[in-house]
């Protein structure tokens, strides 16, 4: 277990503090820039705002090219937990939306809006928090995510997300211990805004409710440890702590183990030893944030190095290039062989492959050394196996082995040498005396590794997307030929088993087709044959009686009539009982003409009657 | 004679026992498939190209597991070629050239107005990647695709390009000989 907070309490107001393992003492070179009080510059013809400031997601641009844009106002927008929003720094206009060199390492292209400067500097409409002591944690919480705030000690974690912590916290540690040789950005911070930064504080001490706020400051930084006393005297559970003067004592878990003893996990954050850090520059803009409704749109770069003539501080605009800052501070080019501009300090720092490189939210010094003013990496040597790095070492690993490992890329071993639990602090190659490039190497093998990771994610949806894709086509496959030999044996089946029904069925159709026409044959028939039964029966009549007029008229047809009748009656009979569709046909034909003689008839018969009458 | 007796009944019960534990331990701890082409797969790149002869990864994977070579994979390269080495208990050899070359990792792009919407892309593509519907525009699911180039041949209207991916600083491998050349010679610090 680590040491409980009493302890750590008492040794804290007695000024004992713990160590970490390891540790170099470069030379500091920091009163080449600490001298005079942070300036305001003339702001840059144009800027660049790259889209992605922070570690997490990048929101969705919400302006357009030829946009105007007023100071302070968002540039990006989501709704992603991990998503932090970029804001103009001044006002322009919009003139690119794409790709533009960016502050990394490898000088590749991120996505970048760039603004052409007016010179106004109209502000957007800043929206304070008014009263914050009365406000929701989440209201807090939103106006820091709102405000774009990711840490500006280095690593550039969205703010709002560390401060969304749930777990109990007994030590709020606000890191002002700045390292790194050359940097001294949160130096004049401390010293001319102790009050704002001491404001960000209360505001991270209302959200958190830790136990004790330990606020840290280096011993090199004497001033600034004066100011923030000053600024603390009030709180009773705020204590200011100096801190012995190593590299690298700002490291998290460095500083957690200097002020607590307490040791982060390998795997874990500094929430699991009840401590959360942030650091002083992170507590001015949150401070900004909450009072004034102002979101993170600059901040305090140190230009320094021999190569220019008046090293300081300045508050720079979030998408300053570099260029206006060098300028600004008399870059002297003579004073490098060929250019060199650090990004960072000396030992964590990356060189610049241009000028116009932006300042973003985790930029805190720019770095022109002169010639020989450091070692320039170039002639690696073989390691002698002197073990100075392990030595050196802050997190207590063994460079020399992750060296050998990384380098023949047996990543296996270096993880097993637990390499992704060193920080990158360059104190291994600091004291190398092969000068080798350590960091580099362990860098390289990290990202080869996460690489790796995440192909190995990739090919695993590949795998479960390929597998799906053979599933459901071998899916639709069977059922196609289910159907298929489902039909099929049904059209067996009627064949077969049912066959004497369909047959039955087939024939009834028949059947019942010659049935409905031997019916309309056989109502022809009947017609006729009741025209020609009438005609008998008149017949018959008329012999015997003979008395009515009409049966007279009836009784004297003339002899092609009964000829007519007889045919008829001849053509009839045997239609009658022909059941074949030429017969009805026939038939058909015969009844037509019988309908035909048998109008002629009665016509006839009229006319006679007409003839009898008239008589 | 009740000794050799007891003797007896002691050894028959024994082996019973031992015999009943191995009969239930072998149901118990039943392995269904190969294990070894489980883990082939797992190394293979799944990128369901081919270029190995074998149409897909896991047939790929049998074949080794029954003996094939392990240089037939262009996707997964050298570094896949030495995990299978590890794995096969064999040496690592160069890749065979006759299945293609290593390369960079590219993805299809399909020019969309020239698209025609005849959907023989999309039951090229392994990975279900591809996006459309008959007579509909077609497009490619950039997170999705393997860059396996299957889909370019069907094509009738050769409206499918294979791009290579846009290096990102978060992708980037501190390699200083790859990145983009500034106004500056970038030098390593540290």
């Amino acid at each position: 277990m680590f040491a409980d907070y009493d302890h750590i309490m008492e040794r804290l107001a007695l000024q004992q503090l713990w160590d970490f393992p390891g540790g170099v003492h470069p030379q500091q070179n920091k009163t080449k820039s600490n001298q005079t009080e942070i300036q305001r510059i003339a702001l840059p013809d144009l800027i660049h705002i790259p889209v992605k400031q922070h570690i997490g997601v990048n929101g969705d641009i919400i302006v357009k090219v030829g946009e105007l844009v007023a100071k302070g106002q968002p540039l990006t927008a989501s709704e992603s937990a991990f998503a932090v929003p970029v804001h103009a720094s001044t006002s322009g206009k919009v003139i690119a939306i794409g790709d533009h060199v960016a502050a990394h390492p490898s000088g590749i292209s991120e996505l970048t809006i760039s603004i052409e400067v007016d010179g106004l500097d109209t502000a957007y409409e800043f929206k304070p928090l008014s009263d914050y002591t009365k406000r929701t944690k989440n209201e807090i919480i939103e106006a820091i995510c709102q405000a774009g705030i990711s840490g500006m000690g280095g690593a550039g974690f969205p703010t709002h997300l560390k401060s969304n912590n749930v777990k109990p916290i007994e030590f709020l540690i606000i890191n002002g211990i700045e390292c790194e040789p050359y940097i001294t950005s949160d130096d004049r911070l401390m010293r001319e805004h102790a009050w704002q930064i001491r404001q960000g504080i209360d505001i991270l001490y209302h959200l958190l409710q830790p136990k004790q706020v330990i606020v840290a400051v280096e011993n090199n930084k004497p001033e600034a440890f004066n100011t923030l006393s000053i600024a603390c005297q009030q709180q009773d559970n705020y204590q200011v702590v100096s801190v012995p003067t190593k590299y690298p004592a700002g490291g998290e878990k460095q500083l957690i183990q200097v002020l607590s003893s307490r040791e982060v996990p390998a795997d874990g954050l500094p929430v699991d030893v009840g401590c959360l850090m942030y650091n002083v520059g992170t507590c001015y803009a949150i401070a900004d944030a909450v009072i004034e409704g102002k979101p993170l749109i600059e901040r305090v770069v140190t230009i320094t190095g021999d190569a220019v003539e008046t090293p300081q501080n300045v508050w720079a605009r979030i998408g300053t290039p570099v260029k206006h800052l060098l300028t600004h501070a008399n870059y002297d080019s003579d004073k490098q062989a060929y250019p060199r501009i650090i990004m960072g300090g000396p030992m964590m720092g990356f060189t610049l492959s241009s000028v116009q490189v932006p300042v973003v939210k985790i930029t805190n010094c720019i770095l022109v050394p002169a010639n020989k003013e450091l070692p320039t990496l170039e002639d690696e040597r073989a390691c002698i196996r002197c073990s100075a790095c392990a030595d050196a070492c802050p997190a207590s690993l063994l460079p020399q082995q992750l060296f050998w490992h990384s380098k023949a890329k047996e990543y296996e071993q270096a993880q097993e040498y637990n390499l992704f639990d060193c920080i990158e602090c360059g104190a291994c190659a600091y004291v190398c005396p092969s000068e080798i490039p350590l960091v580099h190497y362990y860098r390289k093998a990290k990202a080869d590794i996460r690489l790796q990771q995440v192909e190995k994610e990739k090919a695993e949806k590949a795998r479960i997307r390929f597998e799906a894709r053979k599933a459901r086509l071998q899916k639709d496959k069977d059922a196609r030929e289910e159907k298929h030999r489902l039909a099929a044996q049904a059209r067996a089946q009627t064949m077969t088993n049912d066959g004497g029904a369909a047959k039955d069925k087939i024939a009834a159709a028949l059947a019942r087709a010659k049935a409905k026409k031997a019916a309309m044959a056989k109502q022809n028939n009947e017609q006729i044959s009741a025209v020609s039964e009438e005609t008998y029966v008149e017949r018959a009549k008329e012999r015997p009686s003979a008395n009515t007029e009409i049966s007279k008229s009836a009784a004297l047809p003339t002899d092609s009539d009964a000829q007519d009748i007889d045919a008829l009656k001849v053509n009839a009979e045997p239609n009658s009982s022909a059941d074949d569709a030429a017969n009805a046909k026939k038939a058909k034909v015969a009844a037509a003409i019988a309908r035909a003689k048998a109008k002629k008839a009665q016509q006839a018969k009229q006319a006679k009657e007409n003839k009898a009458s008239d008589e | 004679m009740t000794l050799t007796l007891i003797a007896i009944l002691v050894v028959s019960l024994i082996a019973l026992i031992f015999g009943a534990l191995l009969g239930y331990a072998s149901i118990r701890f039943k392995v269904e498939s190969d294990p070894l082409v489980e883990q082939i797969d797992q190394i293979l790149p799944q990128t369901q190209c081919g270029q190995c002869g074998y149409p897909g990864c896991r047939p790929y994977a049998e074949a080794i597991a029954n003996g094939d070579e392990i240089n037939k994979c262009p996707p997964g390269g050298e570094a896949t070629i030495k995990d299978l080495a590890a794995l096969m208990g064999v040496d690592a050899k160069p890749l065979d050239a006759a299945h293609g070359v290593e390369d960079v990792k590219k993805v299809a792009f399909i020019r969309e107005d020239e698209c025609i919407g005849c959907t023989k892309c999309i039951q090229a593509c392994p990975v279900d990647a591809i996006l459309g519907a008959a007579k509909q525009m077609h497009t490619v699911i950039i997170d999705e695709c393997t860059g396996c180039d299957l889909c370019v041949d069907p094509c009738p209207v050769d409206c499918i390009d294979m791009i290579p991916l846009n290096d990102s600083s978060e992708a980037w491998q501190w390699d200083f000989k790859r990145v983009s050349v500034g106004d500056i010679q970038i030098k390593q610090v540290s």
